[in-house]
């Protein structure tokens, strides 16, 4: 079948939440264990910083992550009329 | 519609009524056999208690899901609620790697073990993003079946059967090694057949009713390990914080530990010992250099020494250690070995390891390498992570793509649950061997040091190598495996909970190699023999030929672990470099490029497979490599960073080089995308 702009947008919508997440994923593993040494130098919760996102902060951003995009989708597919109705 | 609702919600609640009943079971049982254990119960009988009863359990659940049926076979029905998958996920996905050796790689390690902490979960999130929702509305049956509709043609689908063979067999060898090593550990059965014990109760439950026994045995897999590894987390920290969540109050005990490092880095007798280790590495390598004419005298003078010996008849055992010493040496190749040996215990003259601070090394370059390996393994972990076929498989099995999107979710919660209290772990484990064995006397060393350095030296062995009488640090050595299993008596539980800590890794051993070998058998019968030998075959002989070729898989697996591979640990980390290079580029851009098509697919997964094992073969000893080919000095576990760019680069190029896919497969692409699209007319839709 031939997509309608809506369709074109819903997955526009898509594509743009993804990248904003994907961008959250990279700072918080890549950017900050490339930095995991500077960040030592920060406590937090009485954790030298570096660690503690290492070992939990990134861990728990990425649950969150996961989460935003589950709701976030869920709802669009709704708006844009792609959802697989009441029973999903 | 409404009918179809009131069904799936009247399974989810009844599913939660079970595993909440299962739950409150399993708790009595352990009520019950603490009791039995201070009513005189002997431990072994404990360990027997347990290992029956939860294979026995999972045996049960195999029996009750037994199927015949192609979708309930393959992928449980597809009505897997997404809370229940992700449980499923967490059990499947965490191994007898991370329930045991996780924490004792982060107590080796310190900040640098928290590649893998950060690579096993952030994984997840490419799951989520790149994967998960779209393969669940794609709505096969394997992972080379998503491969093969989307490039068309048997050749990509081959590739991506070998793929997804290649890795899955390397990691279920290390599962099956697992339960080999904690079946022999606490019921004391021989290693060999601990291995068969274990396998049948794989077999029970993924025999008969393939996904939808896994599914359900690795959900009460799941309740138990979960139970097992925090329980006495728990009490270690209220012990050593008086705050019973450990993830937070570890900080105070981090602070402890660094102060402690400081402290032993510079004390006299922790100098001493390290004095004495360099002395005697120094002093091999001398030997070393002077080969052959060292062995000679080496030889005479140890020879020289047991008659000495013999002469003043010394006692027997002192005979019998010279006697070993002029074994060492008794010719060059043994000389040689025994030296190099020794020289090794450079590595112990170091001072302590500083927990907290990333990438250490000796100099700037050093650092810097450090930490481009660290940022190597958890690039190739995540994409390794989203690129597992065992893990992908399990989100066909939700009712809808939106509860595909909440399963990955939930998997990732359950996981980060053990996954944030590994390090917690680590560090409370550190705090005690700092600061009450270290300091202790041999001659009363804390009970359970003492015990398990009776038990397994591999794990445990303290020597007093400066003659003191009281431990030092550098004096104490520790396989990682310890940290996990000894837990429960550091923290002062009795028995009954070192017995649900094995029952646990056993639970994360099992359930992974049950859902590993599920991926082998299926690639099989489902992917070569249905999809390219007989397409014609009935859904029965199907699935008799995939429950055939799982005894057979698993009887392989079995008897290759019973040779006992070494090297399990790097084949492990080398599985997931080679699925991040095989699988993750054809994946994701079949599903976000129109216009890859089968030949790109094609080279670029060869590629990335073929760049990566190359890489892997030059670069690891094991294989006959050697570091000095590496390139930027990147490991060879990391070879996936290599791999996965290279084959994404070769798809696209190979793609825009030869035509663009038809308007069928077009189709298909934009038929993935919208988890319900109106009037949608391929033949996907379902």
């Amino acid at each position: 079948m031939e997509l309608t702009e809506k369709h074109k947008e819903y997955w526009r919508k898509n594509l743009i939440i993804t990248a904003i997440l994907l961008a959250i994923w990279f700072v918080v593993t890549f950017v900050e264990a490339w930095f995991a040494r500077e960040l030592n130098q920060y406590s937090f919760l009485g954790f030298p910083l570096g660690f503690y996102m290492s070992a939990q902060g990134s861990l728990a951003i990425y649950v969150v992550l996961i989460g935003v995009y589950a709701w976030y989708m869920n709802r669009l597919d709704v708006e844009y009329g792609v959802d697989e109705g009441e029973d999903a | 519609m409404s009918a179809v609702i009131s069904a799936n919600r009247a399974f989810f609640n009844q599913l939660r009524k079970y595993y909440l009943f299962y739950t409150v079971g399993f708790l009595v049982f352990l009520f019950v056999l603490a009791v039995a254990e201070q009513m005189g119960l002997s431990r072994r009988w404990i360990g027997y208690s347990f290992l029956f009863a939860t294979i026995a359990l999972y045996a049960g659940i195999g029996i009750m899901s037994r199927t015949m049926d192609a979708a309930e076979y393959y992928v449980a029905g597809r009505r897997v609620p997404a809370l229940f998958n992700g449980m499923a996920t967490g059990a499947d996905w965490m191994s007898a790697a991370s329930f045991i050796g996780m924490a004792g790689t982060l107590y080796l390690s310190g900040f640098d073990g928290l590649a893998f902490v950060m690579g096993w979960t952030g994984g997840y999130v490419l799951v989520a993003l790149f994967l998960a929702p779209y393969l669940r509305k794609f709505g096969q049956f394997t992972i080379p079946d998503f491969l093969g509709e989307r490039y068309g043609g048997n050749i990509v689908r081959s590739i991506g059967i070998f793929a997804a063979i290649l890795c899955s067999f390397t990691y279920v060898v290390a599962q099956i090694y697992g339960v080999g090593i904690i079946t022999a550990r606490f019921v004391g059965i021989q290693f060999e057949v601990g291995v068969f014990v274990g396998l049948a109760g794989i077999l029970v439950c993924s025999f008969l009713g393939g996904m939808r026994a896994v599914t359900w045995t690795q959900v009460a897999q799941y309740i138990i390990l979960i139970i097992a590894y925090l329980t006495p987390v728990v009490w270690l920290s209220m012990k050593y914080t008086g705050n019973p969540i450990p993830q937070l109050a570890y900080g105070q005990v981090l602070q402890k530990v660094t102060e402690r490092e400081k402290v032993l880095a510079n004390d006299p007798k922790e100098l001493e010992v390290r004095g004495i280790f360099k002395a005697r590495a120094d002093a091999a390598d001398a030997k070393l250099k002077a080969l052959p004419a060292s062995q000679v005298e080496a030889k005479a003078a140890a020879e020289k020494k047991v008659a000495d010996l013999k002469a003043a008849s010394a006692p027997g055992e002192q005979i019998i250690a010279a006697e070993k010493g002029v074994a060492d040496v008794r010719d060059e190749a043994a000389a040689k070995a025994a030296w190099t040996k020794e020289k090794g215990l450079a590595a112990r003259a170091g001072p302590p390891k500083p927990h907290a601070d990333p990438f250490p090394g000796k100099d700037e370059k050093a650092r810097d390498i450090a930490r481009l390996n660290f940022i190597g393994i958890v690039f190739c972990m995540m994409f390794g992570t989203a690129a597992l076929p065992h893990i992908l498989m399990r989100y066909y099995t939700t009712p809808s793509v939106k509860q595909a999107r909440q399963s990955v979710t939930w998997s990732l919660f359950f996981i980060f649950l053990l996954y944030f209290t590994a390090p917690a772990l680590a560090v409370l484990a550190k705090f005690d061997v700092y600061h009450f064995l270290v300091g202790s006397s041999f001659a009363s060393l804390p009970a359970w040091a003492a015990n398990w350095a009776r038990v397994d030296p591999s794990l445990l062995s303290i020597t007093d190598i400066n003659k003191d009488g009281i431990v030092q640090l550098a004096e104490i050595v520790l396989g990682g495996d310890i940290i996990v299993l000894a837990t429960p008596e550091i923290a002062g539980l009795p028995y009954v909970v070192s017995g649900l800590v094995a029952a646990g890794g056993l639970a994360a051993a099992l359930s992974t190699a049950d859902g590993l070998l599920l991926t082998i058998a299926n690639a099989l019968s489902h992917d070569l023999y249905y999809k390219m030998i007989d397409p014609n075959a009935t859904t029965t002989r199907r699935v008799t030929i995939s429950k055939i070729l799982l005894l057979v898989v698993a009887l392989i697996a079995a008897y290759v672990t019973s040779l006992k591979p070494g090297n399990i640990l790097f084949l492990v980390g080398a599985a997931f470099s080679l699925a991040a290079s095989a699988f993750f580029p054809a994946l994701v851009l079949g599903v976000f490029w129109k216009r890859a098509n089968k030949w790109g697919a094609i080279v670029g997964m060869l590629a990335g497979l073929g760049i990566c094992m190359y890489y892997m073969v030059r670069t690891y000893p094991f294989f006959g490599g050697v570091a000095a080919n590496q390139w930027f000095n990147l490991n060879p576990i990391s070879a996936g960073m290599i791999g996965l760019p290279v084959g994404m680069i070769t798809i696209i190029v190979v793609s825009l080089l030869t035509k663009e896919p038809d308007r069928k497969v077009q189709e298909l692409v934009e038929h993935v995308r919208y988890p319900d699209l109106k009037g949608d007319t391929s033949p996907q839709a379902a």
